[in-house]
């Protein structure tokens, strides 16, 4: 996956400018930065579901286009409509709607695809239960079951770990390691910065465009961390970010 | 009056509207049932009641130059839901403001446009809480055939229904046409009020669509189970609110939204899982009934 000098804008305003980010198969890459910093747009411009102003968007060397490039997609966790009265294994078969296309109804093989998206988060006990009766680390773990069910070489998770207990996010973080190790591109927002440190492979710190990027132990220095946040040198962030090393 | 006079009512030839309303009220509740159902879950029972006085100037209009009243209030409600999506789209004003704009407006038009007709009063009263007489052969066929349409089509879209009602987010990464299913979804909410119109009313109209399906939603976790309790309260509380309307020479309309109401009141105290009466039960019973609520294995996650 390959951001090439993307440039977005919102009303009026550049959220992103001149943005470069490389996601490689195998690899789990953390998006970090402050609110409103513009990460949940890149990730919506690289599901092609923004329009840019400049720059591009390949996955597997083809342009984006939405619901035509095999990105699987976790939005935030509010997003869904956990009062829906639907199942676990249904939750997760909607991933496939799209791929299904128009009048066409689930066969075999997207069941089997389900199957396999739910043994890989290790929810299949609980694929008849009605998603309105999960925790929360459950429910992140059915959309990723949702996203993984499109069988997708990429895959992009919006800040997974919101709201969640400790154990529970080093759970998820251990999926989301192996799902990089199997051959898939992984990039997910984070406000968690030593879970990022932890178990990222690489970081891109975001503020309307990439300020930096590298593996975690490059990004020592503590100028960037404070340019990107916009804090001073006395700030919390810069102590767990020493106490996370 | 006993079901059986009813039934011997309802087969007397001199009386040939009653099982034409009885009719046309259960197909409409049947229709009314699932639709409502997407209705309920995404939350917008609002555009329910904006399309239900939105038909009112096509009715209106129909009625005045003596044409089809189910076609005129189709092709209202279907023009008011466009322009609804159409504008709501513009993310600085919510869906609610729009459509208090566009109903309010609506409906105001119809009632100018019948002042036009002689006698207006009676016609007005009419529209607005229907009558189960002076319904013509014809619309038997125009509501059976409308419904048969609005269930394929919902049977059809029924997967992308889903999915934007879950997860519109999600949805559009995936390809799906968020706009033109919500202009779909809120057509066959259109069709499905016009085909009810006429014997609950136009204000009334919304019981039919929203009781149904509310009261199923409290009965069950299951989409599918919803969709089928649904149109089964709906028509079986038509039977019974026209039945009651007929002996006591009570407003047919009025008589069926009462007793969904019922329904839906009952749904409320005896649900199996939620209603107020299962959430009184002891602790040790509830863990009895469901023992896979506590698999050891996932708790504290
Ligand atoms: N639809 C929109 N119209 C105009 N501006 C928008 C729109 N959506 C987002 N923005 C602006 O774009 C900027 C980036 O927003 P974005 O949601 O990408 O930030 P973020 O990094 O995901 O923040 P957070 O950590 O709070 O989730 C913000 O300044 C926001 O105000
Ligand atoms: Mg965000």
């Amino acid at each position: 996956m390959r951001v090439e000098g993307v440039a977005v804008e919102l009303g009026g305003r550049l959220v992103l400018d001149d943005v470069h980010l490389q996601v490689a198969r195998g690899e789990l890459v953390g998006l970090i930065g402050p609110n409103g910093a513009g990460k949940t747009t890149l990730l919506r411009s690289i599901l092609g579901l923004v329009p840019t102003v400049a720059g591009r968007v390949l996955i597997n060397g083809q342009p984006t286009r939405a619901g035509r490039n095999n990105v699987g997609y976790v939005p935030q966790r509010h997003e869904f409509a956990w009062d829906f009265p639907i199942s676990v294994e249904d939750v997760v078969m909607s991933g496939r709607t799209g791929a299904l296309g128009l009048f066409r109804r689930p066969k075999q093989a997207d069941w089997a695809a389900v199957g396999d998206a739910l043994d890989r988060v290790r929810m299949n006990d609980l694929r008849q239960r009605p998603v309105g009766e999960l925790s929360g680390g459950q429910r992140q773990r059915v959309l990723v079951a949702r996203a993984l069910a499109l069988q997708p070489s990429t895959l992009l998770l919006d800040e997974p770990f919101t709201g969640l207990d400790m154990p529970t996010q080093e759970l998820l973080s251990e999926l989301f390691m192996s799902l990089a190790r199997d051959d898939r591109a992984v990039l997910m927002t984070t406000h968690d910065l030593a879970s990022a440190l932890y178990s990222c492979d690489r970081l891109a710190l975001l503020n309307r465009t990439v300020v930096a990027a590298g593996r975690p132990d490059e990004l020592t220095e503590a100028q960037v961390w404070m340019d990107c946040f916009g804090v001073g040198e006395t700030s919390p962030l810069l102590r767990i970010l020493e106490l996370a090393r | 009056m006993s079901p059986i006079d009813f039934f011997l009512d309802l087969i007397n030839p001199d009386l040939s509207f009653l099982p034409k309303a009885l009719l046309i009220a259960v197909m409409s509740s049947i229709v009314c049932g699932v639709i409502g159902t997407y209705v309920v879950l995404r939350g917008m029972a609002f555009i329910g009641d904006a399309v239900a006085h939105a038909v009112f100037p096509g009715l209106a209009v129909a009625f005045v130059i003596s044409g089809n009243l189910v076609l005129g209030g189709t092709i209202a409600g279907v023009l008011t839901a466009v322009l609804v999506a159409l504008f709501s789209q513009n993310r600085r004003l919510k869906e609610d403001s729009i459509i208090g704009v566009f109903f309010v407006a609506a409906f105001a038009l119809g009632i100018v446009v019948i002042s036009q007709a002689p006698g207006y009063a009676g016609s007005l009263q009419q529209f607005l809480f229907g009558s189960i007489t002076g319904i013509p052969d014809e619309d038997l066929f125009v509501v059976g055939g409308t419904g048969l349409v609005i269930l394929l089509v919902a049977f059809l879209l029924h997967k992308e229904l889903v999915a934007i009602t879950l997860d519109r987010e999600m949805a559009r990464s995936m390809g799906v046409k968020v706009f033109w299913l919500d202009i779909v979804l809120y057509v066959l909410v259109t069709l499905a009020v016009v085909i009810s119109v006429q014997t609950i009313g136009n204000i009334l109209v919304l019981a039919l669509l929203i009781t149904p399906a509310a009261a199923a939603r409290l009965l069950t976790d299951r989409l599918g189970v919803m969709m089928l309790l649904a149109p089964v309260i709906g028509a079986a509380s038509a039977l019974v609110g026209l039945y009651v309307s007929w002996s006591w020479d009570l407003p047919t309309g009025g008589t069926i939204v009462l007793v969904l109401t019922a329904a839906f009141l009952l749904a409320w105290v005896f649900a199996p899982r939620h209603g107020v009466l299962a959430r009184r039960r002891p602790r040790s019973a509830a863990r009895a009934a469901s023992p896979a609520a506590n698999a050891p294995a996932f708790a504290g996650q």
